[in-house]
């Protein structure tokens, strides 16, 4: 059904617009929370930190679009600024997280003792409550950006791990690593040449799956008073510094922040969906009622 | 199934249990060490100001000495040795500040946290499964993307913005604000129901996102086996098929998935029991972290972690109750 023509990127995009309509849909939101990190500097109204004291806690006007803080901040300009700290520690952090996972996967190619330790030290990793080890290792670096993205990175990374595992003792099984070994390839070749290309695709869904989860978890942490210091914003912080203990005066504090912070995660989670299902061929088909047909169950058994 | 098969089974599992638990325990133990400033800069502060006058003993005497009492003048892994040897003796050791042994502070705080999980657990299964099995045999209908789209909402709002939220608008509009004390099941059965009804609400929505996906999912991959097939041939209703024949067979995956989303409910609990003003084991957790309590943070951590590897233990043996054709090898 898919046009042959075309770069391989056209024709996703035109199969997401085809099969997908709210994935593509999430997706342009998506894009645009990126641009608008990107360009926050040209979009702001104000500046990040502009500070005007007379204005503090005045409701949305044409002024201020959403308001102004405690200290006479503009809202609006401080979401924008929000996003593009989201978006860095949000890519970086699920940079991290991809690459923990391919690596914590590969011990599963390896195998033997390697793999069976590796295996206890995830299973030790998901008996921690995530929020709990957060807090631990968040007051034991201090607040900042990079703690953030590497102990978010790292968590995610060994949370997902197991996606990627599973998915490398599948690629371990078929003919064409037998072929390789059959030729004289070495283990070190076999992974790069082999088994990581076709990792691409789970490790595409981990990357989507952790970058709304990174995003989060720092506005989590934030909120905890354990992410970055209260002058970036971000809005998480944003939610909890100004947010609730002004929530009385100025509701909007806490209310627009976090209204962003759902739609984006829900679009990022949202396009993440569709992009596994356009991946993963296992789950195409499925006619008719309770998904009778006899070819979409053949082809469901590969 | 065989009870000799049965019993090696549960003894291995029981066995690699160890390892984890040993594991996050030494982790946690050597973690919050490493965290800048202790629990005696704390006390010594205060006997400082207490003490004023004497000048019999400088802050490095006190400070020696305190060390001596708590047990801190050692390196990290033979207080952990000591406090392993502890624990095997079910002794997990006295707060530094209070005095108090950890196992009754951990009494007093843990029903609050486990009603509130339990009722999230609940809440998130009665509103979850109903439109996880609807999604599945009505797979691309309205209904079943109004399903799936309500799913990922619940996995996108934020716990802690939701919970602020709910703090906050009634307050405004209505008068209505959550208690602030606890109310006890067993003084005022309504009250209490209210008061941890609204935060597991809040707490079960992801849970119930992530019930929903996977009833679907499982449901959608069962309802294709050549049993339900027969079941429709022999004539059927719909809702036998899906309930009886369907049902039962997608449900064991799902439970693996609660089991296994069981810390997120305990990490939540932090943030809602912050913000609902809950004393359970999860805010108790945030101050005796700020407080530098290790006996009480290693504590916490070896309830937790214990629960949640016990409750999948379980979850994973009840696959043979629930399918005979589950074998243990």
């Amino acid at each position: 059904m898919a046009r042959e023509r075309g770069s391989p990127l056209f024709e996703f995009l035109s199969r997401l617009r085809r099969e997908k309509p709210l994935g593509a849909l999430a997706g342009a939101i998506v894009l645009l929370m990126l641009l608008i990190g990107i360009f926050a500097d040209f979009l702001a109204p104000y500046g990040m930190n502009d500070l005007n004291l007379p204005d503090r806690l005045t409701p949305p006007s044409g002024k201020y679009l959403l308001g102004a803080d405690h200290l006479g901040r503009d809202v609006l300009s401080r979401i924008i600024f929000g996003a593009r700290t989201s978006v860095i520690i949000g890519l970086s952090g699920a940079a991290v997280s991809v690459v923990v996972a391919a690596l914590v996967g590969m011990t599963g190619y390896v195998g033997g003792k390697l793999d069976l330790f590796a295996q206890r030290v995830v299973d030790a990793w998901m008996a921690f409550p995530g929020l709990l080890v957060l807090i631990t290792v968040m007051s034991m670096l201090g607040k900042g950006a990079l703690q953030v993205i590497i102990v978010l990175g790292i968590l995610g990374g060994i949370g997902n791990s197991r996606v990627a595992r599973s998915a490398v003792m599948v690629i371990k099984e078929t003919l064409y690593i037998s072929a390789a070994e059959a030729i004289g390839s070495r283990g070190s070749r076999t992974i790069r040449t082999h088994v990581l290309p076709n990792l691409m695709a789970p490790l595409i869904v981990i990357f989507t799956i952790n970058l709304g989860w990174v995003i989060v978890t720092e506005a989590a942490l934030g909120f905890l008073g354990l992410g970055l210091p209260p002058d970036v914003a971000t809005w998480g912080g944003m939610l909890s510094w100004e947010g609730r203990r002004y929530m009385a005066q100025a509701p909007g504090l806490a209310f627009w922040p976090g209204l962003t912070l759902s739609v984006v995660v829900w679009a990022i989670n949202m396009f993440g969906d569709a992009l596994r299902d356009l991946l993963d061929p296992r789950l195409k088909g499925g006619a008719g009622r309770y998904g009778g047909s006899r070819r979409a169950k053949r082809a469901l058994r590969g | 199934m065989l009870v000799s098969q049965m019993r090696s089974y549960l003894i291995r599992r029981l066995l690699l249990v160890i390892p984890t638990l040993i594991i996050v325990t030494i982790t946690t133990f050597a973690m919050v060490r490493l965290i800048p400033g202790d629990v005696i800069d704390k006390i010594v502060l205060q006997m400082a100001s207490g003490a004023a006058g004497s000048a019999e003993y400088s802050v490095e005497d006190m400070r020696e000495r305190l060390e001596r009492e708590l047990g801190l003048d050692v390196p990290w892994y033979v207080q952990y040795a000591r406090w392993m040897g502890g624990v095997l003796q079910g002794d997990l050791g006295v707060s530094f500040i209070g005095k108090r042994p950890v196992i009754e502070e951990l009494a007093a705080r843990a029903p609050v946290t486990l009603e509130l999980a339990f009722l999230a657990l609940l809440v998130s299964l009665i509103t979850a499964l109903p439109v996880g099995i609807y999604s599945a045999i009505r797979q691309d209908t309205i209904g079943d993307y109004g399903g799936r789209t309500v799913a990922i909402t619940f996995l996108s709002v934020p716990v802690f913005w939701m919970a602020t939220m709910v703090v906050l608008y009634p307050s405004r509009w209505w008068g209505w604000s959550p208690s602030v004390r606890l109310l006890r099941f067993a003084d005022d059965p309504l009250g209490n129901l209210v008061q941890f009804g609204i935060p597991a609400l809040i707490l079960g929505m992801y849970l119930s996102g992530i019930i929903m996906r996977m009833t679907r999912t499982m449901m959608l991959e069962v309802l294709r086996q050549d049993y339900i097939r027969t079941a429709w041939s022999k004539g059927l209703k719909e809702r036998v098929v899906v309930v009886r024949h369907a049902l039962k067979n997608a449900l064991l995956p799902v439970l693996t998935v609660v089991g296994i989303q069981l810390p997120y409910l305990i990490g939540g609990a932090v943030i809602i029991e912050q913000i609902f003003s809950l004393p359970g084991i999860g805010r108790f957790m945030l101050e005796s972290i700020a407080d530098r309590e290790y006996t009480l943070v290693s504590g916490i951590n070896l309830l937790t972690a214990t629960a949640a590897v016990l409750v999948n233990l379980v979850i994973d043996l009840s696959y043979a109750y629930a399918d005979p054709r589950v074998r243990y090898t």
